[in-house]
């Protein structure tokens, strides 16, 4: 019973890790159709930004809590430089945004590995979150319970940003229909840049908040890039509500696998499912329903 | 373009790069049995003039580079001194260094260019049993020399590879002498899913069965594993006094973060590692390993005047804040003992080379090293250490006199029928 419950604590925390590392992306891939291959070193420089801001401030809670806004500021400049250089350039274009994101991602590893070094850095967890939180029938390591907190508070924020701000409805008009959003007159370049903002900023606070639980170097974001996108397309293309469910369906899922068989297999069996699911529902948990002639 | 048909497209697109993910993924570790230099027979290295070329062969990006630059530098050093110190026959080394990229397939690619290309005398480097396994037939084709400064899983000896990390009879079976001492009863065994692990822990279960030691669970996470919950959920409901763990890379960060956080400490369930050397222990946090156990041949720790010397020379050029670790000492190491064995011969040809090696020794910083010409290894002493608060790691044990190198384990009774 109580190995029930612990397990239930894993996958729900690592459909929370799944859903933080995936947020942006559901947002930059999922409404913009960008294929940021990209997202993965936004994530990395989240994580080195926490590094960083310890570096300054010594007390390691004061520091993790100012790293969070921080991150998100330099995930966000990071993909604003990156939509106005290149992707820009190259909308309607994936397989190209595609392999020139690649290329970005792999000089920003090496980037990172000039400016910080090869070797893992390490990033303090303040005392609070280190330890676990009795819960009586399980205990949760108090590190999860916070991702676990901030990747609920992360998807209420942008749900709010997207429902209720002047912002949030250019947003969902442009994905809606671009023409007709023109037409009305929203500027969809001013849209598409602070949508990438938005999506690279989260991503930012993804690596901030992994630090607590892996390791910061050079290619923490290649780890998570592909489940990133296996959640995004698994949910839903544009669809915030899609990516939750199937972060948090993909955690639990591989969490039992990985309890009853063993991590690899359990890795095979998570891949297997959404191949399956795919094929009875290519478009995912969720679709938006467009008026766009198609 | 309508919206639709380019999210099929999209979908199209994201599908063919999981997939191509996938198949890297597993091809990672694929041999290169076609590496170029394997047809061609010979060396072609030319030692009439006042210097020889040697080639160092690391990976100085991707996954392995964390690791593997340590070693390039340590080799670096080595040349460095060796050549302020006359040279090796009175010639002055010149060196190539080829970066492998973490890629079997291109550290066969590189070894064949170093070889029948740059024509160098011996090549030095190699880290992941893949990339060794990958330039063992290069090597063997054209006849050339490759010393690998790694530890790793035994179970091969190639007239053309000289190992001078150590051997599994060298590092984990005095790590099971260590805990059986202490009165360890049961183990649970963690690795990465790949060769060495599972070689490993196949050793580690046959010296459990002889020894009554009861192994409570085995776990393999892929390579870049970074979620143990579930692992550790399953170590802390085995049970087990002890926990041995032959994971590598970043997962170890992952794994001892997720460990401590369980609420597992050293005192109740010590973890013995065999990949974390000083390198690796500040980025996976000094608090999450400090008091675990290692089993190495070398630790920056020991007290002898050659390894201040080493030390404080490493230091000097690379920076005061850097440390030396097992791999880093045997690639340094390696280039002294073929500097003796090229002396000992009078010669840069790898049949002269090959038999002289027979018992040419070094006064090495982990101590005195000794070379076996029956199997290419070296004698080495087995040191079980403590991660201290200092960061360092500090020797708890020692097997006091060099182990003879048994890489096929045929000195060893339990280990019957895992060599075949």
């Amino acid at each position: 019973m109580q190995a029930l419950f612990s397990q239930l604590v894993a996958g729900l925390s690592l459909g929370s890790i799944l859903l933080l590392a995936a947020l942006g992306l559901a947002l930059t891939f999922g409404q913009m159709g960008v294929i940021n291959m990209a997202h993965g070193e936004f994530i990395m420089a989240g994580a080195y930004t926490a590094f960083v801001v310890q570096g300054v401030i010594a007390d390691a809670g004061i520091s993790l809590l100012l790293a969070i806004p921080l991150g998100f500021l330099v995930g966000g400049l990071m993909g604003v430089i990156l939509e106005a250089t290149l992707i820009r350039r190259m909308y309607y274009r994936p397989l190209d945004t595609l392999l020139v994101t690649w290329g970005v991602s792999l000089i920003l590893q090496q980037v990172a590995r000039d400016i910080f070094g090869a070797p893992n850095v390490d990033v303090r967890a303040p005392g609070w979150l280190s330890g676990s939180i009795d819960l009586g029938i399980t205990q949760v390591p108090a590190a999860r319970l916070f991702i676990l907190v901030l990747a609920a508070a992360a998807v209420i924020g942008l749900s709010l940003v997207l429902k209720m701000t002047p912002l949030g409805r250019r947003i969902r008009g442009v994905v809606q229909n671009r023409d007709l959003a023109e037409t009305v007159g929203i500027s969809t370049r001013s849209t598409d840049r602070l949508t990438f903002f938005i999506g690279s900023g989260l991503a930012g606070i993804a690596g901030v908040a992994l630090t607590l639980l892996g390791s910061t170097g050079p290619t923490l974001g290649t780890s998570y890039i592909v489940d990133a996108f296996l959640v995004v397309v698994a949910g839903g293309i544009g669809q915030i509500k899609g990516a939750v469910i199937a972060a948090f369906g993909l955690g639990l899922l591989q969490a039992t696998f990985e309890y009853s068989t063993t991590a690899s297999i359990a890795k095979v069996m998570v891949f297997v499912v959404i191949v399956v699911f795919l094929q009875i529902r290519p478009q995912g948990i969720f679709s938006v329903r467009t008026r766009s002639l198609a | 373009m309508s919206t639709r048909r380019t999210r099929k497209r999209l979908l199209g697109a994201v599908a063919v790069l999981m997939v191509a993910g996938l198949v890297s993924a597993g091809c990672g570790s694929r041999v290169g049995a076609s590496g170029p230099g394997g047809a061609s027979a010979g060396s072609c290295a030319d030692t009439s003039g006042n210097s020889v070329k040697i080639g160092f062969l690391n990976s100085l990006s991707g996954t392995m580079a964390i690791s593997e630059k340590t070693v390039h530098d340590s080799l670096l050093l080595a040349a460095e001194q060796i050549n302020t110190r006359g040279g090796v026959l009175g010639k002055q080394l010149n060196v190539v260094s080829e970066d492998g990229a973490s890629e079997p397939t291109i550290f066969a690619e590189k070894a064949g260019k170093l070889i029948s290309s740059d024509c160098v005398a011996a090549v030095f480097g190699g880290w992941t049993s893949a990339s060794r396994k990958a330039m063992l037939p290069v090597f063997e084709g054209a006849n050339s020399l490759l010393f690998y400064p790694v530890q790793y899983e035994g179970l091969e000896a190639s007239p053309n590879i000289f190992y001078t990390g150590a051997t599994t009879n060298q590092q984990i079976v005095p790590a099971l002498d260590y805990l059986k001492q202490k009165g360890v009863k049961s183990l649970f065994l963690v690795g990465s899913d790949y060769v060495f692990p599972r070689t490993a822990n196949k050793e580690i279960k046959a010296y459990a069965k002889a020894n009554g030691i009861e192994i409570k669970g085995e776990e393999y996470a892929p390579l870049g594993h970074t979620d143990f919950a579930t692992i550790v959920n399953k170590v802390k409901g085995a049970g087990a006094a002890a926990v041995f763990n032959t994971l590598n890379g970043d997962s170890n960060v992952a794994f001892f973060k997720e460990y401590r956080n369980a609420g597992l400490t050293p005192a109740a369930m010590p973890v013995v590692s065999v990949s974390i050397a000083e390198e690796e222990i500040g980025g996976i946090g000094l608090d999450n390993v400090v008091g675990q156990l290692t089993a190495w041949n070398y630790y920056q720790t020991i007290d002898s005047p050659t390894n201040a010397a080493f030390v404080q020379a490493f230091k000097g050029k690379y920076g005061q804040n850097r440390v030396t670790s097992d791999p880093m000492e045997a690639a340094y190491t390696s280039l002294f003992l073929w500097k003796a064995m090229v002396e000992k011969a009078n010669s840069f040809k790898t049949d002269d080379i090959r038999k002289a090696a027979d018992g040419v020794s070094y006064d090495a910083p982990e101590g005195t090293v000794t070379v076996n010409g029956a199997n290419h290894h070296i004698a080495k002493t087995a040191l079980i250490g403590k991660v201290g608060p200092d960061a360092l790691i500090h020797a708890d044990w020692s097997s006091g006199a060099p182990i003879q190198p048994d890489p096929f384990l045929k000195s060893y009774d339990w280990a019957k029928g895992l060599t075949g």
